[in-house]
């Protein structure tokens, strides 16, 4: 071997090291698994998520940003989930209590089949809007962990509040959501 | 004599029937080639309550007549293309395939021209070289006075 196709082994050898190591560096910095969660964690008030998702109510898509200026409480379920079936009569009486003061309730719906979802919906009667994200893709984004997850959004569009991991209306995180609902409508 | 031909005739089309059914999917075999969402593991291995949804979403399409791609395509279009264990082999997730590939194939052209280097280095090593003047003289010197 020359001592030129040596030189320029090692180059590309070095090369590939380094893009190993910047691929490395990238995912530990801005891939944390955390998402929106983890800087709420932290006690930041960091935006919300945006997305567009196919609606499972009705016909169309809906936008989160569509909806900036009310008060959002985002709770991610699937049909399969028990705790997601013991939880929502509450957020519909949540969202019949507060819409006159501007509060949304909006379901999202993941890894789940979208005919399971619908027949859930129907059986419930569940009257708010619920999107439907098969694929996943806002679950990282937001920070979410597992079924159901319960997030706050104030009108200005950031995550107030406790995230509640598991279902709402227990003993053990009925403070939290009452606060959350307080601070995403902007009562004292 | 009749009777014998004709039983034997049954087996062989009972036998054949599967195959004569256009490779009806085996729920066996879609169950580990199907990932479940929640879990990352294939259907098989899981007993999440996903999984066993898929499961069952699997039993009744194969009992509806559809075909494993038909199956596997509707659960991609349900849950994405992550839920395939395997890549399909096209587009950009073709490179999922050929990448690996083309690295055996640059790291055996890597090691067969190491080889060839080494080995030519060693043959040329093996050559006899000239001996420098002085140290053959002195090698010439030293084997006379030892021959005397």
């Amino acid at each position: 071997m020359t001592g030129r196709a040596k030189t320029v082994g090692q180059a590309l050898a070095l090369l590939m090291v380094a893009s190993l190591l910047g691929l490395l560096a990238w995912k530990v910095v801005w891939g944390g698994d955390g998402g929106a969660a983890a800087a709420l964690e932290q006690g930041d008030s960091p935006a919300a998520p945006a997305f567009t998702l196919p609606r499972i109510d009705t016909t169309g898509d809906l936008s989160l940003e569509s909806l900036r200026g009310k008060a959002l409480v985002v709770n991610f379920w699937a049909s399969w989930c028990i705790p997601c079936k013991d939880e929502v009569p509450f957020l519909q009486k949540t969202y019949e209590k507060y819409r006159e003061q501007g509060l949304v309730v909006v379901g999202v719906d993941a890894q789940d089949f979208r005919q399971d979802a619908k027949r859930f919906t129907k059986r419930f009667g569940l009257t708010y809007p619920i999107v439907y994200d098969g694929k996943g893709s806002t679950l990282g984004k937001w920070g979410v962990t597992g079924f159901p997850e319960t997030f706050f959004v104030d009108r200005q569009g950031r995550l107030v509040g406790e995230r509640i991991v598991g279902g709402v209306d227990i003993d053990r995180n009925r403070e939290a959501y009452d606060r959350g609902v307080k601070l995403a409508l902007g009562t004292p | 004599m009749r009777l014998t031909a004709l039983a034997v005739l049954a087996v062989v089309l009972l036998g054949a029937a599967p195959a004569l059914g256009g490779g009806r999917p085996n729920p066996a075999d879609l169950e580990a080639e199907i990932v479940c969402p929640t879990c990352k593991t294939t259907l098989d291995q899981s007993n999440s309550p996903i999984a066993s949804r898929m499961k069952a979403y699997i039993r009744e399409r194969i009992a509806a007549g559809d075909t494993a791609a038909q199956i596997k395509a509707q659960l991609v279009d349900q849950f994405g293309p992550a839920v395939l264990a395997e890549p399909p082999k096209r587009g950009f997730d073709l490179l999922a395939w050929l990448l690996p590939i083309g690295g055996l194939a640059v790291g055996a052209v890597a090691v067969a021209a190491l080889a060839w280097t080494w080995s030519r280095r060693g043959h040329d090593e093996s050559e006899p070289q000239p001996l420098d003047p002085d140290l053959e003289r002195l090698v010439d010197t030293e084997l006379a006075r030892f021959e005397e």
